[in-house]
């Protein structure tokens, strides 16, 4: 284990500003896809449906 | 091999297929990425030289071997769409291209959020850096691209030549820091040489690349699936796939 507390492990060095952006940004973008997608399919079923019973 | 590929190259088969698939590629995405970031944080030890800033690489440097790797998959998917005319491939190389844009933001924004503590600048118009901005356009160009023109089998065309002719920047950004002197190092990790950095280091790269590439295949599918739905929404195989009985069939 490379860190004393998890004061320290937060603090990233003092580089804390830098590191956790780079990866918050990339879950952000994991989220965000993940959850669009859901959505897309959603939608693309219930048209699919709605225009098969027409 | 008595296994019938083709069976597969129809949306019909393919679809349900790929519904199957997705959680293994999902869930092999988690572990890997659970597994990769413990090493990367709890093991990978301090950087002698450039301290806990370094650790950024460990999401910078597999989402910048995505962004090219999507790529040359994507253009592999367009130019078998092209040449057999075949609708699933095409498909597929717009399923890739919204993944494969975002990777390349990644890698240049986490690019940037490493510059600045390490070289003293967010950004330089150095050969990586700009090629790599180049490749994230031609994705966006790609889906606009495919998205103008209202005709699917149309757009697939225009999009595969757009795909094809933007695949010579791939060899430009991998061997941009050796052609030029760029500011962007050398590669770390070369084919045919001991890798350059502590070995759980190494390990904790190689499974967040494996972590992402788990994780596009999930999502390729997962998109590849909505398009197959829009575009087809009024095939047979969709109505039989919802289990709703066509017109003829009920009288």
């Amino acid at each position: 284990m490379q860190w004393a507390s998890w004061t320290e492990f937060f603090n990233m060095g003092g580089y804390a500003i830098y590191v956790w952006p780079s990866f918050g940004l990339t879950a952000l973008c994991v989220v965000w896809e993940v959850t669009a997608l859901h959505r897309r399919s959603k939608e693309a079923l219930r048209l699919a449906r709605l225009l098969a019973q027409e | 091999m008595n296994i019938n590929w083709f069976k597969y190259s129809t949306p019909q088969t393919f679809y349900p297929l790929a519904g199957r698939m997705i959680p293994w590629f999902a869930w092999s995405a988690v572990v890997f990425a659970v597994v990769g970031l413990y090493i990367s944080f709890a093991i990978a030890p301090t950087d002698f030289q450039q301290g806990e800033a370094y650790r950024i690489i460990f999401v910078h440097v597999p989402a910048a071997w995505m962004s090219m790797f999507i790529y040359i998959v994507m253009a592999v998917w367009a130019a078998i769409g092209l040449i057999l005319n075949a609708r699933l491939s095409a498909m597929m190389a717009q399923a890739l291209a919204p993944t494969g844009a975002i990777f390349t933001l990644l890698a240049l924004v986490t690019g940037s959020l490493w510059g600045k503590p390490t070289w003293g600048t967010w950004w330089v118009w150095d050969a990586r850096l700009t090629s790599e901005l180049i490749l994230l356009f031609l994705y966006l160009g790609f889906i606009a691209l495919q998205a103008a023109i209202d005709d699917p089998r149309r757009a697939d065309r225009a999009g595969a030549l757009l795909a094809l002719v933007g695949i010579v920047n791939i060899p430009i950004i991998y061997f941009s820091v050796k052609w030029w002197n760029t500011l962007h190092q050398g590669s770390t990790i070369n084919m045919g040489a001991a890798p350059k950095m502590v070995a759980t280091m190494l390990i904790a790269m190689l499974l967040m690349a494996l972590a992402f590439w788990m994780y596009t295949i999930a999502v390729a599918l997962m998109r590849v699936r909505c398009i197959m739905l829009e575009r087809e929404r009024t095939a047979d195989w969709v109505k039989e796939l919802l289990g709703i009985k066509s017109p003829e069939g009920k009288s």
